[in-house]
C-alpha cells in the first residue's frame, strides 16, 4: 500500500521548503518528519519521500543508511540510547547498559518482543558531568544507577501501555520541532 | 595578566539557574538585547574590529580566531550564510547543550550580530538530532524571537539602509562527522555527512556554493559581550593571544564533575583539585584528556599547564607525542605535536582505571563514526580499533604496541578531514605517556 503524508504534515514540509533554496536541502527534516509519521521509513516511506522533495531514491537511501537515527526497520517505541562512551564508561556506563539489557532480555541494537523498548548503545550524548545518563525521546536520565534504571523503565512501560489504549503504536509520535512562526524568506 | 580580572566572571554563563532563563522576557530583563541595538549603531567593519581586538577564538576546538574567519568573506559576496554549529558530539564535551538549554537568546543575539557584521540574511542553527529537547527550546525561542519583533522584520542601522535576518534550525540526524564543519554543510544540503576537500573553504564558497561563516554555539555567544564591553575587556580577561574565559566540562573521576566558566589562566591542577573537588575515594590522580577524546592525554607530570590553547601546543612541561620511542611526530615541517585545548571537554581518570580498556573505547568511537571517504582513515581505525580492543581483552600478540604507533602515524596528514587526526593523535598520545600499560596487554608466551 502506497504511503501518504498526512494533510498537518504536507503543510509542514510546504513551510519547510519556504526555508532552503533547494528542495534537497529539506531532505533531513523530511526524513525525520516522515518517520515521526510512521514509525519507521520502509521502502513506501523512502519513495515517498524522493517524489516529495524530486531526489533520486538512491540518494535518499544513502542519506538514511548513513545516519544513526533513521530506522529501516520498525523498532520499539521507546528508543533508549545509554551511552557508554570514556566519561561514562568511567562512571559505570557498561553497568548501566547491561542492567537494562537483563532487565528487558535484549542485547543492544535489539527491540523488545512487546515493541515497547528499542535499546542502543550510543556514543557521547553530551551529558558527561552527569554521567552515566541515557536519552529517551526528548528526555534525558541522569547521573544513572542500577536502582534509578529499573524505576525510570517500570514508568515508561506503564505510559507506553496508556499511550498504546490511545492510538495506534508506532502512530504520530510528537515532533521535535514546531514548524517556527513568523515570516520566512523566500528565495 | 587577565587570571586575577576573569575570576568569577561570567560571560556565557551569566543566566545559568535563572528560572525560565531559556524565555525571551527574562533574557531582556536581564540586559539581554542591548548588545544588539548597540551593534546596530556601528558599521559593521568596526563591529569586525571590536571582535579582532576581542582575541575571541573559536570554541569548538580549533581555536582560530573568530574576527579573522569573519574577515575572510569576500567583499564581493552576494549571498553570506551564518552557519552555527550546535553539533556538539566530541566525547567529553556537554557544553553547547546546556548553553542551548539554558541562554538560547544569548546565542540568537550573537548571531544577529555576527550575520550584521558579515551581511548574513538568513542563519541556519545545525544542532545535533539526538538533543531533542535542546531543538524544542531553541525552536521556541526562534518563535519568540519572531514573535518579538527581532527576526525577519526590518532594523534601521547607521548610515541609514536597513538590515533584517532569518534564522532556521535544522536537526542532525546522528553522525559524529558532521561536526566538521563540511560535512556538516553537506548535510545541511541534504546529503551525507562526507567533508569537503579544501580550498576552496566555506568562507569563500560553503553552504550552496557560497560565502558561509561556520561558527560554535560558545563562540557565538560571547560576541554581546564584546559589543557591549569591547574588545579590549574581552581580550584583557584572557591570556596571550586568547581573550575572554572559557568553558571546561569536567567528566569522570572527580568529586564534582560540571560545566565551569573559568579563567583561561587556570591550570588543569587547581581545576581538579580546587574547582572539582580533587579525586574521589582516596584514588590517585592518573592522567586527564584535555579537550575532548581527539586530544592526546596528559600524565601527572604535565597538569600545571593553563588551560589556554597556545600553552597546550607549545608549553615544554608537555612531552612530544611520539611515533614510537624516542621518534617524535612529526606535523609538518619538523613541528611537533603536544595536544590542543580542543572542546573544553576534560575527562579525568584515576589510577585505577584500565588506560587500554579506555583508549580501545576511543578508537571503537572513531571506528564507527569514520565516514568512509579516505581509505586511511576507514582502513586504519577499524585496525586502531581491533589491535586496542584485543590487547585490552590481554591478547596482544608481539608487536602490536608499535602497529599501533604505525597505524596511527599513517592516518594522520593523510585524509580529507580532521577525523583522521581526531583518531591518531590520541593514539599515539596514549602510547607516548602510558606506554607501559599496553605493553602489559601483551599475551604471555610461556
Amino acid at each position: 500500500m502506497a504511503l501518504e503524508f498526512s494533510a498537518q504534515a504536507k503543510q509542514r514540509i510546504e513551510r519547510l521548503l519556504t526555508q532552503y533554496p533547494t528542495k534537497q536541502a529539506a531532505l533531513l527534516p523530511v526524513l525525520h518528519l516522515a518517520q515521526d509519521e510512521f514509525g519507521y521509513l520502509p521502502d513506501e516511506a523512502l519513495h515517498l519521500v524522493a517524489e516529495t522533495l524530486q531526489l533520486p531514491p538512491a540518494h535518499v537511501f544513502g542519506v538514511i543508511t548513513f545516519y544513526t537515527m533513521f530506522h529501516r526497520e520498525k523498532s520499539g517505541r521507546n528508543e533508549l540510547m545509554v551511552c557508554t562512551n570514556v566519561s561514562c564508561m568511567l562512571r559505570g556506563g557498561y553497568e548501566v547498559l547491561h542492567h537494562i539489557e537483563k532487565r528487558l532480555g535484549i542485547k543492544a541494537g535489539e527491540s523488545t518482543p512487546d515493541g515497547a523498548f528499542h535499546l542502543v548503545e550510543e556514543e557521547c550524548l553530551a551529558a558527561c558531568a552527569n554521567a552515566p545518563m541515557m536519552i529517551c525521546g526528548d528526555r534525558y536520565y541522569l547521573d544513572l544507577t542500577p536502582q534509578k534504571v529499573d524505576t525510570i523503565l517500570e514508568d515508561l512501560r506503564k505510559r507506553w501501555k496508556e499511550r498504546a489504549q490511545q492510538a495506534p503504536v508506532g502512530q504520530g509520535s510528537p515532533s521535535a520541532t514546531s514548524p517556527g512562526v513568523g515570516p520566512q524568506r523566500k528565495f | 595578566m587577565g587570571f586575577e580580572e576573569a575570576k568569577g566572571v561570567k560571560i556565557v554563563t551569566r543566566n545559568f539557574g535563572v528560572p525560565d532563563s531559556h524565555k525571551l522576557g527574562t533574557y531582556r530583563e536581564r540586559g539581554g538585547g542591548a548588545a544588539f541595538k548597540k551593534a546596530l549603531g556601528m558599521a559593521p567593519a568596526a563591529i569586525l574590529d571590536e571582535v579582532k581586538k576581542s582575541n575571541l577564538r573559536g570554541r569548538g576546538g580549533a581555536g582560530f580566531p573568530t574576527g579573522m574567519k569573519w574577515s575572510f568573506v569576500p567583499k564581493e559576496a552576494r549571498t553570506v550564510y551564518l552557519v552555527v554549529n550546535a553539533d556538539e558530539s566530541e566525547p567529553g564535551t556537554c557544553k553547547d547543550r546546556e548553553l542551548l538549554a539554558f541562554d538560547p537568546h544569548l546565542l540568537i543575539e550573537g548571531m544577529a550580530i555576527a550575520s550584521y557584521a558579515i551581511r548574513c540574511q538568513h542563519a541556519y542553527i545545525y544542532i545535533r538530532g539526538e538533543m531533542m529537547r535542546e531543538a524544542k527550546i531553541v525552536q521556541a525561542a526562534i518563535d519568540e524571537a519572531y514573535e518579538g519583533g527581532f527576526l525577519g522584520v526590518d532594523h534601521a542601522v547607521a548610515g541609514g539602509g536597513t538590515f533584517r535576518f532569518d534564522i532556521t534550525l535544522h536537526r542532525g540526524a546522528g553522525a559524529y562527522i558532521c561536526g566538521e564543519e563540511t560535512a556538516l554543510l553537506n548535510s545541511l544540503e541534504g546529503k551525507r555527512g562526507w567533508p569537503r576537500l579544501k580550498p576552496p573553504f566555506p568562507a569563500v564558497k560553503g553552504l550552496f556554493q557560497q560565502a558561509t561563516v561556520v561558527n560554535n554555539v560558545e563562540t557565538l555567544m560571547n560576541v554581546p559581550a564584546i559589543i557591549d564591553k569591547g574588545g579590549d575587556w574581552f581580550n584583557k580577561l584572557g591570556i596571550g593571544k586568547s581573550g575572554g574565559t572559557r568553558i571546561v566540562c569536567v567528566s569522570g573521576h572527580v568529586a564534582k564533575p560540571g560545566v565551569y566558566e573559568l579563567p583561561m589562566g587556570i591550570s588543569f591542577k587547581d581545576l581538579i583539585y580546587d574547582v572539582c573537588g580533587g579525586i574521589p575515594g582516596g584514588r590517585k590522580f592518573k592522567g586527564l584528556i584535555p579537550g575532548g577524546t581527539s586530544m592526546p592525554p596528559l600524565d601527572a607530570s604535565e597538569i600545571e599547564v593553563p588551560i589556554e590553547f597556545d600553552a597546550l601546543t607549545s608549553d615544554a612541561r608537555i612531552k612530544d607525542v611520539e611515533v614510537k620511542p624516542g621518534v617524535p611526530f612529526d606535523l609538518g615541517g619538523g613541528r611537533r605535536l603536544k595536544t590542543m585545548a580542543g572542546s573544553g571537554g576534560v575527562v579525568v581518570f584515576d589510577d585505577s582505571t584500565d588506560v587500554v580498556a579506555l583508549c580501545a573505547r576511543i578508537m571503537r568511537f572513531y571506528a564507527h563514526e569514520s565516514c568512509g571517504q579516505c581509505t586511511p582513515c576507514r582502513e586504519g581505525t577499524g585496525w586502531l580499533a581491533r589491535v586496542c580492543s584485543r590487547l585490552a581483552a590481554g591478547d596482544g600478540h608481539p608487536g602490536d604496541v608499535d602497529l599501533l604507533g604505525n597505524v596511527a602515524n599513517g592516518i594522520a596528514g593523510n585524509t580529507i578531514c580532521a577525523l583522521g587526526e581526531a583518531a591518531a593523535w590520541p593514539m599515539m598520545g596514549f602510547l607516548t605517556k602510558f606506554r607501559a600499560d599496553f605493553e602489559a596487554k601483551l599475551r604471555k608466551v610461556a
